[in-house]
């Protein structure tokens, strides 16, 4: 059920994302201070902001798990934290990359963005950790969505408490926004939507995936074969 | 009796006659000032590096602690017996907390004039009243962070690493607000003013976190 209409997806997904990188590149305008080095903005940003809002969302799928025992909730939450952490590792790196740029430093601790996704993204790697040092899967998705939940809700209190310990504030995008023109917004705004639908795509191909493995474990299980269930997250 | 006090007593009584988390935790505060004397080769420290060794220290500690707190529960069997009693699960929760939170202070009794004695100059006397707010502020939200994440990782294959792990993440605005909050008071000019939104900010943690863990923890016990 997952496979449905994925090839349409992919499509949409690819021309989306080429689109975007497109326009970032021959359409924006040139950033006055910082260059074509400023284009690396319209993946930097979306990135960041499509894996935020990928945690967020597994909190949420790990609530209705929660909520209902339904076991495919637990599963939609564990493939959106592990797209999310994906994206993460894309963001540390290209924000890395933009600091070296335009500061001169690999890393830099002023910068509140950075270091609050780096205290998120060190919480979250533990997720996989946390799941598959569980051997009873029952106990397992539980888990795994208590862990969800309450870091899902950890995001924001951390944003805001590092926020509020750096004193200098360096370029913020978002609350930017009235300084940055138009063009820029509109590319920006199209990036946005390219990265939600690559997450999309993602999130829906990893979880066929996941299904199909279920699946073919349950024909296996028929056939009479021992199936030995190792370190997945597929259903059983 | 009320379950709560009941689950309170006999944590307190058995840590009492076993005595396994408390004096490791303070030999543990201690030692680490020695190495934190060595490491740094500084005689005395004071301000945000007095604040910082201060903090890393309490926190290192309190997570050896945390390893422990369900341990013997689910080890010797009491933890079915408790889950078998008609009792609401926040119960254990609370009463886990609270004797963590009491671990915590009765550590800080050893360690922190430890570190006053160790690394501190003579002149920091005065710093006690803000510090013991700091320090209450802080042990709460550790204890609850704690105790959530123990619960969550010591029925796992591997739960000293995951305490550790889920827990200093998850701690990060604890170490953050604290440290910044102690750093005035430990100035070399002798204490400063308490900065009060920091204290308002590990209020503000210590009720998002107990809301949190309340809302939660009974979905680790049911089975």
């Amino acid at each position: 059920m997952y496979g449905k209409g994925l090839r349409t997806l992919s499509i949409a997904t690819a021309l989306t994302l080429t689109g975007a990188f497109a326009l970032a590149l021959f359409y924006a305008p040139m950033d006055a201070d910082q260059g074509f080095l400023q284009k690396i903005f319209y993946l930097h940003v979306p990135m960041a902001i499509v894996s935020l809002c990928g945690f967020v969302a597994g909190g949420v799928f790990a609530i209705q798990h929660l909520r209902s025992g339904d076991r495919r909730h637990d599963l939609r939450s564990y493939v959106a934290i592990h797209m999310s952490l994906i994206l993460g590792v894309g963001t540390l790196v290209t924000g890395s990359i933009w600091a070296r740029a335009s500061w001169g430093h690999w890393w830099l601790w002023d910068e509140p963005t950075l270091v609050s996704f780096l205290i998120v993204f060190l919480l979250y790697a533990c997720y996989q950790p946390l799941r598959f040092a569980i051997e009873d899967p029952d106990r397992q998705a539980r888990y795994a969505s208590v862990f969800a939940i309450v870091a899902g809700a950890f995001v924001p209190l951390n944003f805001m408490v590092v926020r509020m310990a750096q004193q200098k504030v360096h370029p913020r995008v978002l609350s930017a926004s009235s300084n940055l023109p138009g063009e820029m917004w509109l590319v920006f705004i199209v990036s946005l939507l390219g990265m939600t639908l690559l997450y999309i795509t993602l999130w829906r191909y990893e979880m066929a995936a996941k299904n199909v493995r279920g699946q073919i474990r349950k024909l296996r299980r028929r056939l009479g074969a021992d199936v030995v269930a190792g370190r997945s997250a597929a259903p059983q | 009796m009320t379950p709560l006090s009941a689950l309170l007593r006999k944590e307190l009584r058995l840590e009492w006659r076993t005595r396994e988390a408390v004096p490791a935790m303070a030999l543990f505060s201690v030692t680490t000032f020695v190495v934190f004397h060595f490491g740094l080769q500084r005689d005395a420290v004071d301000g945000a590096l007095a604040a910082g060794v201060l903090w890393v220290t309490l926190l290192f500690a309190a997570m050896l602690g945390a390893n422990r707190l369900f341990v013997s529960d689910s080890e010797d069997g009491a933890l079915e017996g408790i889950l078998l009693a008609p009792i609401d699960r926040t119960a254990l929760y609370a009463a886990k907390a609270i004797a963590f939170a009491a671990y915590l202070a009765i550590v800080e009794i050893v360690a922190v004039p430890a570190f006053y004695l160790l690394l501190l100059g003579p002149s920091a006397g005065g710093a006690v009243p803000g510090l013991l707010a700091v320090l209450g502020l802080a042990d709460i939200g550790i204890a609850l962070t704690g105790t959530l994440v123990s619960g969550l990782a010591t029925r796992t294959r591997s739960r000293d690493l995951l305490v550790s792990l889920l827990g200093l993440p998850l701690l990060m605005p604890v170490i953050i607000a604290a440290a910044r909050a102690t750093t005035p008071l430990l100035a070399a000019a002798g204490p400063g003013d308490l900065p009060g939104r920091w204290l308002a900010v590990l209020a503000l943690y210590d009720l998002v976190i107990g809301l949190i863990a309340l809302a939660v923890f009974d979905f680790l016990l049911e089975d």
